[in-house]
């Protein structure tokens, strides 16, 4: 009886292995069905999702005007205190004192890209891009400047 | 106290698994005393990834606590912030739109199922078969795949917050789950046909690691290894939220109380997530995805509890509200931490090769258990 059981285990045992053996045959086989993609070598053709969260940026249109008011709504939804706006005051032309950035910092290596300020921007002036690829060699360089040189608030934005 | 490393005065010798060890699926250090390859005791030392979330909670506000959940239980990220947004409005005595509703629970399911196949593939890798490993990840890259397009990131989603969810679905989103459910149901015999049938598979998983359910109520076990005992835990049909008590779906038990009782619970689960989307991904309704709320959110004072099913099992979120912006105190009742500690007095006697495949049927995520 017991001789039965164990030719019968070693039966069962080789076939449960190549039932097994068979998914990993037809896997060998069709190559159509590989689904890996070459990373690094696909970068030309590499499309992530819009929505993909990778960094904040602030849009800029053709003229290098922004729309950034100096509200700190961001500041304030920030849960790590990623985002720093340091404003100042400038003369409109009718010379009145105007709120206006200075300085939008951005620290990429606190954010966890939550989503939370783009959210609070009650003008829309921030957005979050799909780019993930964030290695630098020190980690000053992730600390950024959203607004660009130069840039300016867009006529009509409160 | 942490023993001494080394051999006790009965001659057994005292060795650590962990923190760093391969089959641990993180920083979790067991402190084994063995007697030859048997297990005499086994004491579980945590802490290595703690990282004061409840604490951290305490001092942001009630929309921004919600991310930082995903990152306790990050395998149920949506789960997490899920029981988040539910006891917030609970607090505050918002209604959320159906639409809203319908997309939470098909976002709960579709990340129960891959968690539940990244545990497959991660379990029979513990067992020494790694083919299985690539063939849950195919059908997980699906599912991460659907959340990066229609929540933004594949691990961490934060796609849902107090009084909805954070955006509307993705235009394709139907389309995709759809092609994702017929995926997975053309491809689930090979789960079968790979690890389940196998006789090795079975001889090492039948018999071991037996938790009786009296034990498992004990320990406070819930989830699939609760259900692995016969004890009846499923909080979605048990405290219904949301859309569930609208759904038809069966609770998976098994009255096996080892480690492939737990195994098959898992598994069957999976069906059970998938005929969830199947009747919800072609009914959901329109309308508003978020609710309207406040800018600032202000809980009222009292005390705040709520529960929702994890892929790993109950997870419960209190609040304690001084009527603030901020919590007064969270705490947070993280299945892993009950489950883990059943693991003594599962591998307590057995042969210290049984211990990675008992471990891996309880499916641990470490920063789950530390917080």
């Amino acid at each position: 009886m017991f001789i039965t059981n164990y030719i019968k285990d070693i039966f069962n045992g080789m076939k449960s292995l190549l039932t097994g053996m068979k998914i990993t045959g037809y896997y060998f086989t069709h190559h159509k069905e590989i689904i890996t993609e070459q990373y690094p070598d696909n970068r030309a053709t590499l499309k992530m999702a819009d929505r993909f969260r990778g960094e904040v940026v602030m849009i800029h249109d053709e003229n290098n005007e922004h729309a950034c008011t100096g509200c700190s709504a961001c500041e304030l939804a920030c849960p790590n205190g990623t985002i720093k706006i340091i404003n100042k005051f400038e003369l409109n032309a009718e010379g009145k004192k105007k709120k206006a950035i200075d300085t939008f910092v951005y620290h990429l290596e606190l954010c966890t890209m939550c989503n939370l300020c783009i959210i609070a921007c009650p003008t829309d002036t921030i957005k979050m891009e799909p780019n993930f690829e964030h290695s630098v060699f020190d980690r000053s360089q992730l600390t950024k400047v959203l607004n660009h040189t130069g840039s300016k608030i867009k006529a009509g934005v409160e | 106290m942490i023993e001494e490393l080394g051999t006790t005065s009965e001659g057994y010798m005292v060795i650590n698994i962990g923190p760093q060890h391969p089959a641990t699926h993180g920083v979790l250090r067991l402190v084994m005393t063995l007697d030859g390859e048997t297990i005499i005791k086994t004491e579980p030392h945590l802490g290595y990834i703690h990282r004061s979330i409840e604490k951290m909670c305490e001092s942001l506000s009630y929309r921004q606590f919600v991310y930082v959940t995903s990152r306790m239980d990050y395998l149920s990220s949506h789960m997490n912030n899920h029981g988040c947004s539910l006891v917030v409005e609970k607090g505050l005595q918002v209604e959320v739109p159906e639409r809203a509703q319908v997309i939470r629970v098909l976002m709960d399911e579709l990340t129960r199922v891959a968690s539940h196949e990244l545990w497959w593939g991660a379990m029979a890798m513990d067992l020494g078969a790694f083919t299985p490993f690539f063939h849950s990840f195919r059908e997980r890259e699906t599912i991460t795949d659907i959340m990066e397009e229609t929540c933004g990131a594949r691990l961490t989603m934060n796609y849902i917050c107090p009084g909805g969810v954070m955006a509307d679905l993705h235009p394709d989103f139907q389309k995709r789950v759809k092609k994702f459910v017929a995926l997975f149901k053309s491809k689930f015999h090979e789960y079968n046909e790979l690890v389940t049938g196998n006789i090795i598979f079975q001889n090492r998983m039948k018999g071991v690691g037996i938790l009786s359910a009296e034990n498992a109520i004990s320990y406070g076990c819930t989830g699939p290894v609760a259900r692995g005992s016969g004890v009846s835990s499923d909080i979605r049909k048990l405290y219904p939220y949301e859309v569930y008590n609208k759904l038809q779906f069966d609770e998976v038990l098994e009255t096996g109380c080892d480690s492939f009782a737990r195994y098959m619970v898992r598994i069957n689960e999976m069906l059970q997530s998938i005929k969830i989307i199947e009747q919800l991904i072609d009914q959901i309704p329109e309308g508003e995805f978020q609710a309207k709320t406040k800018a600032v959110l202000k809980l009222p004072k009292g005390e705040f509890y709520q529960r929702v099913e994890t892929a790993r099992g109950e997870l419960g979120i209190y609040i304690v509200s001084e009527g603030g912006t901020t919590p007064y105190r969270i705490k947070f009742r993280s299945p892993g931490f009950s489950n883990l500690s059943a693991l003594p007095h599962l591998v307590k006697g057995s042969k210290i090769g049984d211990l990675v495949a008992t471990m891996g049927t309880l499916d641990l995520v470490i920063p789950d258990i530390d917080r």
